[in-house]
């Protein structure tokens, strides 16, 4: 019997994509019932077929109740005119095609396959309407008692508002047994739902005190119905139990509103960190450091052009891929460009721009000027469901758990290895360091090849919540700026929490004033802020903040 | 050198000036003559397209002179000009579309096609005035400017100097370019303002037009060149180098740089708004797009390459890469970004001083410190 439970939740997945694969699998966990003497279920069909229009329900109850695993899959076949009598012995078949002259069919017992028989042999089994309309509910009852958790909470899903006279009572049956939470409160829902509509004032009061727990919409349409009904008492009610559920919404709302900013703000962070270091850290500015970011995007979409079928592997791969890719390509600016203007910050700055067109241009003629879509890996997909309102998406909770991985791996790297130390030492004084035997050239290229890489590490993250294309840099960069520059120059601490409040703030602006006003909103808060602050919100102290 | 004369006058006596301008009259002279001269289909001709082409160049250079006053002389390095230039642009677009009046396509007397088509039943506020010719010649140069005087006086104020400074600014272009994309602002949205018909009565679409506007444009650049000319070559100028060289030292010394740098930056400001203001009714159409950074930060390469604070050279420079961009968006409009970056990077790396600099290396060493922008700051050395 236990291999049979674990048969049957995939006898009834099958079912909804293909009735061939049910068949199959339907031989294999049936030979337990074969080998019996006399199957119950021969009865039962036969019962079933025989049975007048009137005595249908209580045939259809008989399988029901049996508890036969295998009922569904009759009850389907007779929903969907596949089930039929053999004239001559009687014996019921279900039918697998009934195209042509021959139907195939198959029993419905064993679901052995027996061969072609003319369709003149066969006499259809009948089915009017409205049995058909019962049978929607009935099957949904079946899919109550399974014994697959995610098929049960599908079918509970499904009932919302769907009640009716007929499955009302076989529900209030099945709330006697033990259920798992979130099943039974749905079901505890779904009978509310009927019972304001159609139950006596005491159900009714009843109902309303289930919903008032319940964030459904259905449970909320029920209840606007309610309010607008005939029964004035049953309205204020009603309405008392709205006000209490909009209450809840709006918790639920806020607390939406606050992931979608910290995982705005995690991206925020991720493409501003870099920047910190080279920026802030060496005084370069490096405008190119949004193209950064697209290739290592790219270096995500290339992985997985190289490894089709496995975008997860593609990607955990893509992050030391993309860091390599990004910090190369860093280095290369570095030494190219960068090392030539030493001290004049502005050239600095118009000569990467140049280097960021040209990288664009790029990758628009040797790759495409269209967007790349790249896989999201199935365990990145999908959301992870608190209650009916609020659901928080993975990809990016794990977009925020990697923004913060990587700055604790950047701040151990800044503060604990010798790395860390001559970066700083260099950045505070660069003649007196030199002289100290720390060889400055060396410790430049380090640290952009960090800060670049870093902005590798960002795109791969991108990769997984935007489109990559070429101009995916360009759009992170004047708000990786603002970051940097409401921070604090040269200090992490400040990026992070920046990027954080900033991207949390543009999602709290957004409903209330639209992206592109929030946008704006956000821009000259930021200029307004920094007459306040002109060295962001942790500003370098002492002798590093000169020059 | 006698001081009686006024800070305006001064420049006219100079002997670059004179150079300049004359070059400027002579240029603008034959190609008014060879346009009316010429009959059609000569290989001299010069067709209308080409005489609002080379419009379109000078108001470009007009542009690119405003941005040389402040980041060759101030030492701002403005990544925003472009906002003040599109601003000036919208001013005169708004003009330009309240003269249409009932020839548009909804044939409403007030209201231009866009509103009408978005269902609004008056004109917003803003939009008062515009019809008056002068009322909108003077918004020209007094919304750039106010945008500029707020801005400039927020960022000087609290001594926003350096690259912070150009960010803001990229931020500020960005912002707007954001805003006026939004149907809502009532710009036209998207679309801008466009079909325009007639100026001051003269219909847009004829060559006779075409013509005025490009000496206008002529006669605007050697006025606009005057003045900076003027501004650079006075106290005021010479205080704005000092900021530009040792900012702190020049407070010490008493001088209130933030009051400087407004004051350039606010003339900066309008000298782009009428630069933008005269572009658009040559092009024909004014839209969001020149609000896009990228704009923004081409000119400063124009300046870059043309030579930083020698303001001819400005006008080279965006001469000279408007041309290459015509001529490359026209061959092979691929390579053009391309060949973008690498000015870009070649200017900055291999030609500090850009071609005023290599101009200057044929002369003798000129003692006029201000054109050397590119030597490291004292102050810093030494820090």
């Amino acid at each position: 019997m236990g291999i049979f439970r674990w048969l049957t939740p995939l006898c009834l997945k099958a079912l909804h994509l293909n009735p061939l694969g049910l068949v199959l699998l339907m031989a294999l966990s049936l030979p337990a019932y074969s080998q019996t003497e006399a199957d119950p279920g021969q009865a039962l069909l036969t019962n079933l077929a025989d049975a007048s229009s009137r005595e249908m329900d209580a045939a259809i109850e008989a399988i029901v109740d049996s508890g036969d695993p295998r009922a569904r899959d009759w009850l389907n076949a007779f929903g969907n005119n596949r089930l039929s009598r053999i004239e001559e012995t009687g014996q019921v078949v279900e039918v697998l095609r009934n195209v042509g002259r021959n139907w195939t069919i198959a029993d419905p017992l064993t679901g052995e396959n027996l061969g072609e028989m003319s369709r003149r042999e066969l006499d259809r089994v009948n089915i009017n309407n409205a049995i058909r309309g019962k049978l929607e509910g009935v099957l949904a009852m079946l899919d109550l008692y399974s014994d697959n958790p995610e098929v049960q909470e599908a079918a509970a899903e499904a009932m919302m508002g769907k009640v009716n006279a007929s499955v009302v009572k076989p529900l209030t049956k099945l709330l006697e047994r033990d259920l798992p939470g979130p099943i039974r409160n749905r079901i505890e829902e779904s009978v509310a739902i009927y019972q304001l509509e159609q139950g006596d004032a005491e159900a009714q009061a009843q109902a309303i005190t289930v919903l008032t727990g319940s964030l459904h919409s259905n449970a909320r349409a029920a209840l606007n119905n309610a309010v607008a009904g005939d029964d004035p008492a049953l309205a204020a009610s009603a309405k008392e139990a709205l006000v209490s559920i909009e209450q809840k919404l709006k918790m639920n709302r806020a607390a939406e509103t606050l992931y979608f900013g910290l995982s705005l703000g995690s991206v925020l962070v991720l493409a501003a960190i870099g920047l910190a270091i080279t920026f802030g850290v060496m005084g370069v500015i490096n405008m190119a450091h949004g193209e950064l970011i697209m290739l290592g995007a790219y270096t995500t979409w290339g992985m997985q052009q190289l490894l089709p079928g496995q975008p997860g592997l593609a990607l955990i791969l893509s992050i030391p891929a993309g860091f390599l890719v990004a910090a190369l390509a860093g280095i290369a600016i570095e030494r190219s460009v960068i090392q030539h203007l030493k001290g004049r910050p502005l050239e600095t700055l118009l000569a990467t721009f140049g280097v960021s067109l040209i990288l664009q241009q790029l990758v628009r003629t040797v790759i495409s000027p269209l967007n790349r879509s790249v896989t999201t890996p199935e365990w990145m997909s999908g959301s992870l469901v608190i209650n009916d309102a609020l659901s928080l998406t993975l990809n990016r909770m794990y977009v925020i758990g990697f923004a913060l991985v990587v700055f604790a791996g950047l701040m151990l790297i800044m503060r604990k290895t010798r790395l860390g130390l001559e970066v700083r030492a260099v950045t505070q004084n660069r003649a007196m360091a030199r002289s100290m035997g720390i060889r400055a050239t060396r410790v430049d290229i380090l640290t952009f090849g960090l800060g670049s890489g870093v902005a590798g590490l960002a795109g791969v993250a991108l990769s997984q919540i935007t489109n990559v294309g070429p101009n995916l840099g360009q759009n992170y960069i004047i708000d990786s700026f603002m970051v940097v520059v409401f921070g604090g120059v040269g200090n992490l601490w400040g990026t992070l929490l920046a990027g954080l409040s900033l991207g949390t703030i543009n999602q709290i602006l957004e409903p209330w004033a639209g992206s592109v006003l929030a946008k704006i909103m956000v821009l000259v808060l930021i200029i307004l802020f920094i007459q306040k602050r002109p060295k962001g919100l942790f500003p370098q102290k002492g002798r590093a903040a000169e020059g | 050198m006698p001081t009686s004369q006024t800070w305006l006058l001064r420049p006219l006596q100079e002997r670059s000036t004179q150079i300049f301008l004359g070059v400027l009259f002579a240029a603008v002279a034959l190609v008014t003559l060879l346009h009316l001269i010429m009959p059609e289909g000569h290989a001299l001709h010069v067709s209308a397209y080409t005489v609002t082409l080379l419009g379109k160049y000078l108001c470009y250079a007009l542009l690119a002179v405003a941005v040389d006053l402040v980041w060759g002389y101030l030492g701002i390095l403005s990544l925003g000009h472009g906002a003040f230039f599109a601003i000036g642009g919208y001013a005169m677009g708004m003009y330009l579309m309240r003269q249409i009046g009932d020839r548009g396509v909804y044939g409403d007397p007030v209201l231009p096609d866009f509103m009408v088509f978005l269902n609004w039943d008056s004109l917003p506020w803003y939009w008062q005035g515009f019809d008056m010719a002068w009322f909108a010649f003077i918004m020209v140069l007094l919304a750039p400017g106010l945008l500029a005087l707020v801005f400039g006086f927020l960022a000087f104020r609290s001594r926003v100097t350096g690259v912070y400074l150009s960010i803001i600014t990229q931020a500020l272009t960005f912002a707007l370019m954001l805003a006026f994309f939004r149907n809502e602002m009532g710009f036209g949205g998207n679309n801008g303002l466009t079909d325009f018909r007639d100026i001051l009565g003269f219909n847009l679409r004829t060559d006779a037009t075409r013509l005025g506007l490009f000496i206008a444009t002529g006669i605007a650049l050697a006025i606009g060149y005057v003045i900076c000319r003027g501004i650079v070559t006075s106290k005021l100028g010479r205080v704005s180098v000092a900021c530009r060289d040792a900012e702190a030292r020049t407070r010490f010394l008493g001088y209130r740089v933030e009051r400087v740098q407004l004051f350039v930056f606010v003339v900066s400001a309008m000298l782009a708004g009428v630069a933008g203001a005269l572009y658009v009714p040559q092009v024909g159409i004014i839209n969001p797009s020149e609000f896009s950074p990228l704009f923004s930060i081409e000119i400063v390469v124009w300046v870059a390459l043309g030579g930083r604070a020698t303001l001819y050279g400005a006008v080279i420079g965006a001469i000279l890469v408007n041309y290459a961009k015509t001529v490359f968006t026209g061959v092979m409009p691929d390579a053009w970004l391309f060949a973008l970056g690498g000015l870009f990077v070649l200017v900055t790396v291999f030609l500090p001083k850009g071609i005023a600099g290599l101009l200057q290396k044929r002369q003798k060493p000129d003692e006029d410190s201000n054109a050397d922008p590119s030597k490291p700051k004292p102050q810093e050395a030494t820090a």
